[in-house]
C-alpha cells in the first residue's frame, strides 16, 4: 500500500464532507486522516486527504472524487514539494519528581507545555507524524493519560497558490435544458 | 401558471417550483402528491405541465427514465416526503446506473422540522448521495430557481444521470421572488466533450495498425444521438460491431457487420468477436462484469481505445491504451475525419481475414432455440412480436429471461427503440417504463415485454395508463416463474426449484387483470395463434391491452457464460460449446 496526500478544494456547501466520506466508503477507498478548514476564499473550503491505496486506484480516487459536482480542483501534494503538519495534545502522568524531565523532552521537540496540574502536564507539539511518533515514544514512560491528534494539513512549497485561478467564474448560459 | 412567467414577481416558493419547472422547458411530471409537497400541486393544477397521477412513486420514477430514454430530454417525477421519496430510490439508483437524464423534485419537512423524526420525514438528500449525480436540499425559495435550473442542467449535460431536488415545505409556502437565472456558474462541473486531437491521431494509428479491431458500443452512443456516425464510421472502415445491452438499436441488427450482443448471455460471434480481437474500440460502454466476465481473462490480445464522456470510467477495470475523454458523437466524428484523411492518402486497414472469421462464426453460431414438441416457445413469441409490431415500435422490458430474449429475438434497428434496467437490474421497470415512453413518443407503438414476475412488481401503473389515454401494449411472458432465477437453479442448484414457482398460470388470471383495470386482456397458448394475437393487439389502440403468452417452463436462455467465469468458456446451448480451433485465424 502506499499513502498519497491529496489537497482538495471544495465548495462551501452543507453535505459537502458527507459526499466525500460516502464516496471514500463506498469505492472501497481508504482514508488514513482527514482535515477540513475554510480557505482564503470564504466561499471555498480545503480538504487535505491522506489516502491509503496502490498506484492504480488513486487514479479512481481523484477520478471519482472530480465527479462530485462539489470538488473543483485536486492537488497531489508529493513528499518533498510539500510541508505536512499535524498537531497533537497530549496529557502526560509528571508530578514533583519527573517534571522537570518531561520538560526536557519539551524543549527536545520544541513542543509547548499547555495545562499543568500537580499529578500530569498537557503538551502541544505540531510536526510531521514521524516526528509526533517519535514525540510519543519518549513519552510513552511518563505515562501518556490521553491524547488527541488532528488530521494532516499540508501546503506546497514555493510561491504559487493552489487557490489561484480556480475562483476565475466559467458561467454557462441557460438555456433550455431539455426537459 | 395564471401570471405570465415574467421574473421578479413575487410568488410563493411553490409557485416558483412550478414556474422554474416551465422555465425548464418540462411538458410531462409523473407523480403523487402528499403533505410535503402539497404546496406544490396547487400551482400545478394551473400549469401547461401535464402532471400524470401515478399509482406508485416507483411507477413515476420509471415512467421518467422510459420518457426520458424514448425522447432524450430530462424525465421528471414527484415525490412527498419520507415514503413518497423513499419509493423513488429504486428507479433514481436505476438511472443513475444507466445514465438516464431525470429530475426527481421531493417534498421535505418543514425547515424548523428536518433533524426532528417528524412525521413522513426521511433525509432523502442523504439517502440518494451514492445514487445521484448530485442533489440539493432547497430551504430558502429565493434559491429554487436558481436550483431547479441547476438540476436540469447537470442531469441532461456530460454523462446524464439523476439529480434529485429536495424542497422543505416551509420554503414552498412562503413568499418569495421569482427570478430565472440567465447563467450559471458550477465550478466544479466542466464536462469535456470534445475530444483532444492528439488521443484521435493514437486512436487512429491503432486503428489502422489492427488486424482483428471490433467496436464495443455501449449505451453512451445512444445517449449521445451518434448512430448515424457509428454507422458511417464501421462501413468505411469494415470494422465488425457489438452492441451491449444498453445499445441495442445503435447500430441495426440486419447490418452484416453486427455481431450481436455481447456478455454473460452474448451471441458467439459477439462474445468471441471481443475475446479473440487485437484492438478493442469501445465507445460509450464501461467493460461491465456482465460483458467482460472474468477481468482478468478477458481479451487478453486486445490493446483498448475507450472513449467515455466520463473519464472516471477510462481505466476503471480495463488498462487502456488510448484514452479518449468526449461525447461519443465528436469522437466517432473526428475518428472519421482522421480515417478518411488516411484513406484519401491511400493507407486503410487490413482486417479481411479477421472479418471472414468473424462472419463463420456468426454464420456457424447464430441465435437458435429449439421449439418444445408440445407448448409455447417464449423465443418464438418475440420473433414475431418484433416482426409485427416492426423496428419503429418501442420496446421496454423487465429483467430476466424475457429481457435476453427480447434483447436477441425482437430486432433492433434503430436507437432509442430498446428501453431496459441494464445495470441496476430492477424487476417491475417494464410496465411503468413503457407509460413514460408512449407519453413521450405518443405516435408510437410502444410494447411493454414483461415477465411474470415482473409484471406482479409494478402492473398497478395499467390503472394510471387507462385513466390517462396512455395506450400501451403488454406482453407478458408467462413461464409461471422467476424464470432467471429458475435457469440458475437447474444449471448450477440440482434443480432444486426453491421458490421460484410463481404459478401465475393460476394465480393471477392476467386477462381478468387487464379487464379489472380497464384494459383490454388477451391470452395465448399456442403458436398458431401467435400471430393473430399480436395482430390484435396492435389493432387496438384506445386501450391499454395486456396479452398473456403462456409459454413453456423450461425455455432457457442460451448463449451463456457462466458468472465469474471466463468469456472463452461460453455455451450457446447447454453442455455445448462452440469450438473456435477449427475457425482459429
Amino acid at each position: 500500500m502506499s499513502v498519497h496526500t491529496l489537497s482538495v478544494l471544495v465548495e462551501n456547501k452543507p453535505g459537502v464532507l458527507a459526499r466525500i466520506a460516502g464516496l471514500f466508503s463506498r469505492r472501497g477507498f481508504n482514508i488514513d486522516s482527514l482535515a477540513v478548514g475554510p480557505t482564503e476564499h470564504p466561499e471555498i473550503s480545503r480538504m487535505t486527504i491522506v489516502v491509503n491505496v496502490e498506484e492504480s486506484p488513486l487514479e479512481q480516487v481523484t477520478k471519482q472524487l472530480n465527479k462530485l459536482v462539489e470538488v473543483i480542483k485536486i492537488v497531489e501534494l508529493e513528499d518533498r514539494e510539500a510541508i505536512e503538519r499535524e498537531l497533537l495534545l497530549v496529557k502526560v502522568k509528571a508530578d514533583v519528581d519527573t517534571r522537570s524531565q518531561v520538560l526536557d523532552v519539551v524543549q527536545l521537540f520544541k513542543a509547548r507545555v499547555v495545562d499543568v496540574a500537580t499529578d500530569a502536564i498537557t503538551l502541544e507539539v505540531t510536526g510531521n507524524s514521524d516526528k509526533l511518533t517519535d514525540f510519543l515514544k519518549v513519552l510513552e514512560p511518563f505515562g501518556i493519560r490521553e491524547l488527541v491528534q488532528s488530521g494532516l494539513v499540508a501546503i506546497g512549497r514555493g510561491g504559487r497558490s493552489i487557490t489561484e485561478r480556480t475562483l476565475r467564474p466559467v458561467p454557462v448560459p441557460v438555456t433550455a435544458f431539455g426537459a | 401558471m395564471t401570471d405570465e412567467g415574467s421574473t421578479g414577481a413575487q410568488v410563493t416558493g411553490a409557485q416558483s417550483l412550478i414556474k422554474s419547472l416551465e422555465h425548464a422547458g418540462v411538458e410531462n411530471i409523473f407523480g403523487i402528491p402528499g403533505g410535503a409537497i402539497l404546496p406544490a400541486y396547487d400551482p400545478l393544477y394551473d400549469s401547461k405541465v401535464r402532471h400524470i397521477l401515478v399509482r406508485h412513486e416507483q411507477g413515476a420514477g420509471h415512467a421518467a427514465q422510459g420518457y426520458a430514454v424514448a425522447t432524450g430530454r430530462v424525465g421528471v417525477c414527484m415525490a412527498t416526503s419520507g415514503p413518497g421519496a423513499t419509493n423513488l430510490v429504486t428507479p433514481i439508483a436505476d438511472a443513475y446506473m444507466d445514465s438516464v437524464p431525470m429530475v426527481a423534485i421531493t417534498g421535505q419537512v418543514p425547515a424548523a422540522a428536518i433533524g426532528t423524526d417528524a412525521f413522513q420525514e426521511a433525509d432523502i438528500r442523504g439517502i440518494t448521495m451514492p445514487i445521484t449525480k448530485h442533489n440539493f436540499l432547497v430551504t430558502d425559495p429565493a434559491e429554487i430557481p436558481r436550483t431547479v435550473a441547476e438540476a436540469f442542467y447537470l442531469a441532461s449535460t456530460g454523462r446524464p444521470g439523476p439529480v434529485l431536488v429536495d424542497v422543505a415545505k416551509s420554503a414552498l409556502q412562503a413568499m418569495t421572488s421569482f427570478d430565472w437565472p440567465t447563467e450559471l456558474n458550477l465550478p466544479g462541473y466542466r464536462p469535456v466533450a470534445r475530444p483532444h486531437s492528439k488521443q484521435i491521431r493514437e486512436a487512429t494509428k491503432l486503428i489502422l495498425e489492427a488486424r482483428k479491431p471490433v467496436l464495443y458500443v455501449g449505451g453512451g452512443v445512444i445517449r449521445a444521438r451518434a448512430s448515424k456516425e457509428l454507422r458511417v464510421l464501421a462501413e468505411m472502415t469494415g470494422i465488425p460491431v457489438v452492441t451491449t445491452l444498453m445499445a441495442r438499436g445503435a447500430f441495426p441488427d440486419s447490418h452484416p457487420q453486427h455481431l450481436g450482443m455481447p456478455g454473460m448471455h452474448g451471441t458467439v460471434a459477439a462474445v468471441a468477436g471481443l475475446q479473440k480481437s487485437d484492438l478493442i474500440i469501445s465507445l460509450g460502454a464501461r467493460f461491465d462484469d456482465r460483458v467482460t466476465g472474468n477481468l482478468d481473462s478477458f481479451a487478453p490480445g486486445a490493446k483498448v481505445i475507450h472513449a467515455d464522456i466520463d473519464p472516471a470510467e477510462i481505466g476503471k477495470n480495463r488498462v487502456v491504451d488510448v484514452p479518449i475523454v468526449g461525447d461519443c458523437r465528436e469522437v466517432i466524428a473526428d475518428l472519421i475525419v482522421a480515417l478518411q484523411a488516411e484513406q484519401d492518402a491511400g493507407t486503410t486497414g487490413d482486417y479481411e481475414g479477421w472479418v471472414k472469421f468473424v462472419a463463420g462464426l456468426k454464420a456457424r453460431y447464430p441465435l437458435s432455440y429449439d421449439t418444445p414438441a408440445e407448448g409455447l416457445a417464449p423465443q418464438y413469441v418475440l420473433e414475431r412480436l418484433g416482426r409485427i409490431a416492426g423496428p419503429e415500435a418501442i420496446y421496454c422490458a423487465g429483467v430476466g429471461q424475457h429481457q435476453m430474449w427480447a434483447t436477441h429475438y425482437v430486432g433492433f434497428e434503430n436507437p432509442q427503440t430498446w428501453i431496459n434496467s441494464g445495470g441496476a437490474g430492477t424487476m417491475g421497470f417494464a410496465v411503468p417504463a413503457a407509460m413514460g415512453a408512449k407519453v413521450g413518443r405518443p405516435d408510437t407503438t410502444v410494447w411493454a415485454i414483461d415477465g411474470d414476475g415482473c409484471f406482479q412488481m409494478t402492473n398497478q401503473e395499467l390503472a394510471t395508463c387507462t385513466i390517462e389515454g396512455i395506450p400501451i401494449k403488454v406482453a407478458v411472458i408467462n413461464n409461471e416463474s422467476l424464470g432467471m432465477v429458475r435457469q440458475w437453479q437447474t444449471l448450477f442448484y440440482n434443480e432444486r426449484y426453491s421458490n421460484t414457482d410463481l404459478q401465475s398460470k393460476r394465480v393471477p388470471d392476467f386477462v381478468k387483470l387487464a379487464d379489472a383495470y380497464g384494459a383490454i386482456g388477451l391470452s395465448c397458448e399456442s403458436p398458431a395463434d401467435v400471430d393473430a394475437t399480436i395482430q390484435k393487439a396492435m389493432e387496438i389502440d384506445d386501450v391499454p391491452v395486456v396479452v398473456d403468452f403462456r409459454v413453456n417452463r423450461d425455455a432457457m436462455v442460451w448463449p451463456m457464460v457462466a458468472a465469474g467465469t471466463s468469456n472463452d468458456d461460453i455455451k450457446y446451448a447447454r453442455d455445448l460449446a462452440p469450438d473456435f480451433e477449427e475457425d482459429e485465424l
